[in-house]
C-alpha cells in the first residue's frame, strides 16, 4: 500500500523548548490512524506541522511522496489534505449553507472568480447539498453558524473539513466536549465520511480511538513511544506505564 | 442529471415572482433617479442629488473593504482623490487635443486610476488585516495628502487643478454645462456602480471576502489565500472609489488636495458605518443620510460637525448595526404583524429622549455663544428655536431637560428593551406556528 503521510525526523522548537522531538511516522493510504497521548504531548502541534499552520524546525513531511514542510496551509489544502480544529473554527456570521459552500468553491475550480454568479454553479450546489445531508444539518441550513448548538458546530466543522473532497483528513479531537450519545453519532459520521480516505485523528476518548483506528501512535513529551494496531498498543507495557495507566489496568 | 435529494436540500431557486421583484427593484430605482429632477427641480436639489450619488458610490466602495472583507481603512480618500485628479487631467488633455472621447467616459479613467494605485499599493497593505492594515492605510493617506501640496505640477498645490467639462467631444448634443445633465450623468454611473458592486457580492470572490472577514485563518484551510482575497477586494474598492472621485471632479470641475484628505476618508467611514456596514444597502442609506445632514445642518447651526460627531458616537454605542441594522431588526415583527405592539413604548421613550436632545442643544449653543462669539447678541437661534443665551432661565431649562430627560429616557429605554424581548419571542412563536 502506498504512503499518504510520512514524517521523517520532524522536530519543532519554540525558543529553547523542544515540543516535538524527532518524530518518524508513516501513515498508509486509506488507513485510519489515531494519535493519542496526554495533554501537552504535542498532538495538536503535530497537526499544525502537517497542515502547514507551523513550519517544522527540522525534518521533512511528505504528502504522497511530495515534500510539504514549509508550504502555506492553502497550498497543502490544494494538495487535498484537509484538517479540522480542536476549537470550533467556522465562519460564524455566515449560514451553514454558506460555510459549506465556501469549503467547496476552490475544489470545484472557481477560485477567485468575480465574473460568475454564485447561485448559478450547479456542481457547487449539488456538492454543498450533499455535504449538508451527510452531516445531518439540513434543517439548520439557513442558520448562522454562530447560533448552532455545540454538537452541531462540531458537525459543521467536520463538514467544512471534508467538503473540498480531500482524501487525507486530519481531525483534531472531533468529539471533545460531547455527551456519550453525541459522541456515538459523531463516530458513526466520521466512519462513514472518511470511508476510503486516509484519516489521522487526535482523540482523548479511548472508546472512540480503539473503535475507529486501524493503527495508533502514542505521543508523550513530543516523542512517539509506540506505534501499532490497537491490540499491540493495548498490550504495550511502555504505553501502559506512560499513559494509559489506570485506564488499561 | 439532477440528484433529487440534493436539490430539495439546497436553498430553493428563486421563483419567477422573486426574480420579477428583484429586477423590479432595480428598474424602480432607475425610474426614481429619472423622475427625481421633475419632482425637485430647484438648482439646489440638483446639486444635493449629485453629491448624494457620488457619496453613495464612494461609501459602497468603502464597504467592500470594511463590511464585506473586514478591513478598516482610514485612507480610502487616496483612491477617490487620485481618480479625481486623473480625471481632471484627462479632461484637460482630451479637450486640448480634441480627441473624440466624451465626458461620460471620464469616470472610467478615474476608476482605472483608482484601480491602478490600489493594485500598486495594495499588495503590501493587504498582507494583514486589522490594526496593521488600519495603520498603514492612515500613514499612506497622510503621505499622499502631503505630497499633494508638494508635487504642484500634478496636484496644483493649494488651488488644485481645474478643468472645463464642456470642451469635450459632444454626444447627442449634450454639453454637460447645466447641472441637470451632470445629475443624469452621475445618476447613470451611480446605478451602474450599485449594480456592479451588488453583483460582486454574489460571486465566489464576494462570498470568500465574507469568509475572510469572519475567519481568515480558516479560509487558508479551504484552499484560499486570504491575502489574495483581500488584495482583489482592495483593487475593486479602489476602482469604484476612483469612479466616485472622477464624478466629483466632473461635478465641481476641479480637483484639489481636499479630495485626498483625512476629512474625506473620515466622512466615508462615517457614512458607511452610520448606514450599517452589515448590509449591502447600509452605505447607500448612510451616504444619503450623511450628505443631506451635512448640507442641512450647516444652515441650522455653526457647530454642525459637533452634532455630527455626537450622532456618530450614539450610533456606535447604541446601534452598531447602523440605521439599516435598526430597521432590519424589526423584520420579524413586521412579518408577524406585531410592529404596532412596539409603538407605544417607542413613543414613551421618544419624548424624554427628545427633551434630552433639546437640553443638550441649548447647552452646546450657549457654550458656543460664550466661547466663540461672546460679544454678539445673546438672542440666538439654533435649529429654528430662538432663545436668550444670557438668560438664567435658559440655563435652568437646559439643566432640567438634560437631567430629567436623561433619567426618564434611561428608564423608558429599558422598558423598550423588555417590551422588545417579549414581543420578539411572541413574534417568533407566531411565525413558527404558521
Amino acid at each position: 500500500m502506498s504512503t499518504a503521510i510520512e514524517l521523517r525526523g520532524v522536530e519543532k522548537s519554540f525558543g529553547v523548548t523542544k515540543v516535538i522531538q524527532n518524530i518518524n511516522l508513516t501513515i498508509a493510504q486509506g488507513e485510519r490512524h489515531a494519535l493519542i497521548g496526554p495533554n501537552g504531548a504535542g498532538k495538536s502541534t503535530t497537526f499544525n506541522l502537517i497542515s502547514g499552520y507551523m513550519r517544522p524546525t527540522t525534518g521533512s513531511i511528505l504528502l504522497r511522496g511530495e515534500e510539504i514542510a514549509g508550504m502555506k496551509p492553502f497550498q497543502i489544502n490544494r494538495r487535498r489534505l484537509s484538517r479540522s480544529f480542536q476549537v470550533t473554527n467556522v465562519f460564524a456570521n455566515m449560514t451553514v449553507w454558506e460555510n459549506l459552500r465556501c469549503a467547496v468553491l476552490w475544489a470545484t475550480g472557481h477560485r477567485y472568480a468575480f465574473w460568475k454568479n454564485i447561485d448559478n454553479l450547479p456542481v457547487v450546489r449539488e456538492r454543498t447539498a450533499q455535504i449538508l445531508e451527510d452531516i445531518h444539518l439540513t434543517s439548520r441550513r439557513d442558520v448562522p453558524a454562530g447560533l448552532l448548538t455545540y454538537a452541531e458546530q462540531r458537525a459543521l466543522e467536520i463538514g467544512i473539513t471534508i467538503a473540498g473532497g480531500a482524501d487525507v483528513i486530519l481531525l483534531d479531537e472531533p468529539t471533545a466536549g460531547m455527551s456519550n450519545a453525541e459522541t456515538e453519532r459523531a463516530v458513526t459520521l466520521i466512519r462513514r465520511l472518511t470511508e476510503g480516505r486516509t484519516l489521522l485523528i487526535v482523540e482523548h476518548d479511548m472508546s472512540v480511538v480503539f473503535g475507529l483506528a486501524d493503527r495508533i501512535s502514542v505521543l508523550v513529551y513530543g516523542q512517539i513511544i509506540a506505534s501499532g494496531t490497537p491490540d499491540e498498543i493495548r498490550g504495550n507495557l511502555k504505553v501502559k506505564e506512560a499513559y494509559l495507566g489506570e485506564e488499561a489496568a | 442529471m439532477t440528484d433529487l435529494a440534493s436539490s430539495s436540500v439546497a436553498p430553493p431557486r428563486p421563483t419567477l415572482s422573486d426574480r420579477m421583484k428583484f429586477y423590479g427593484i432595480w428598474i424602480l430605482t432607475g425610474l426614481v433617479l429619472l423622475v427625481l429632477p421633475k419632482v425637485f427641480s430647484s438648482g439646489g436639489s440638483m446639486t444635493t442629488f449629485s453629491l448624494v450619488g457620488i457619496s453613495i458610490i464612494f461609501a459602497l466602495s468603502y464597504n467592500i473593504l470594511l463590511g464585506q472583507t473586514g478591513m478598516l481603512s482610514f485612507g480610502h480618500a487616496v483612491y477617490y482623490g487620485l481618480g479625481g485628479f486623473l480625471a481632471i487631467h484627462a479632461i484637460n488633455i482630451v479637450g486640448f487635443h480634441k480627441w473624440p472621447i466624451p465626458l461620460p467616459l471620464m469616470p472610467l479613467i478615474g476608476g482605472v486610476a483608482g484601480l491602478f494605485f490600489a493594485a500598486l499599493i495594495g499588495w503590501v497593505m493587504t498582507q494583514r488585516s486589522g490594526t496593521a492594515f488600519a495603520m498603514i492605510s492612515l500613514g499612506l493617506a497622510e503621505l499622499v495628502a502631503s505630497s499633494a501640496l508638494i508635487l504642484r505640477s500634478f496636484f496644483g498645490g493649494e488651488a488644485g487643478i481645474s478643468a472645463n467639462r464642456t470642451k469635450l467631444f459632444k454626444v447627442f448634443g449634450l454639453s454637460f454645462g447645466p447641472q441637470i445633465q451632470i445629475y443624469y450623468l452621475i445618476a447613470a454611473w451611480t446605478l451602474i456602480a450599485i449594480i456592479a458592486m451588488y453583483a460582486l457580492t454574489r460571486t465566489p470572490l464576494g462570498r470568500m471576502c465574507n469568509a475572510v472577514r469572519d475567519n481568515p485563518e480558516r479560509v487558508q484551510f479551504v484552499g484560499y489565500d486570504p491575502h489574495v482575497v483581500r488584495y482583489i477586494a482592495f483593487c475593486f474598492s479602489g476602482f469604484f472609489a476612483g469612479i466616485a472621485g472622477a464624478l466629483a471632479a466632473i461635478n465641481f470641475e476641479i480637483a484639489n488636495s481636499a479630495y485626498l484628505g483625512a476629512v474625506q476618508s473620515g466622512t466615508v467611514l462615517f457614512a458607511a458605518y452610520i448606514g450599517g456596514i452589515g448590509f449591502f444597502i447600509g452605505p447607500i442609506v448612510g451616504a444619503i443620510f450623511v450628505t443631506v445632514l451635512s448640507l442641512g445642518l450647516s444652515d441650522l447651526t455653526q457647530v454642525w460637525q459637533l452634532y455630527f460627531g455626537l450622532f456618530f458616537i450614539a450610533v456606535v454605542l447604541f446601534a452598531p448595526g447602523g440605521i439599516t441594522g435598526l430597521l432590519m431588526m424589526h423584520r420579524p415583527l413586521v412579518r408577524a404583524g406585531m410592529l404596532s405592539r412596539m409603538l407605544p413604548s417607542y413613543a414613551m421613550a421618544a419624548l424624554p429622549t427628545l427633551a434630552l436632545c433639546v437640553g443638550l442643544m441649548l447647552m452646546i449653543e450657549t457654550i458656543v455663544h460664550y466661547t466663540v462669539n461672546p460679544n454678539e447678541d445673546p438672542h440666538i437661534q439654533a435649529f429654528g428655536i430662538p432663545f436668550d443665551a444670557a438668560s438664567p432661565i435658559t440655563w435652568v431649562t437646559a439643566a432640567v431637560l438634560i437631567v430629567g430627560g436623561f433619567l426618564l429616557a434611561r428608564r423608558a429605554w429599558s422598558r423598550v428593551g423588555e417590551t422588545w424581548d417579549t414581543t420578539l419571542t411572541a413574534a417568533r412563536a407566531k411565525v413558527h406556528a404558521l
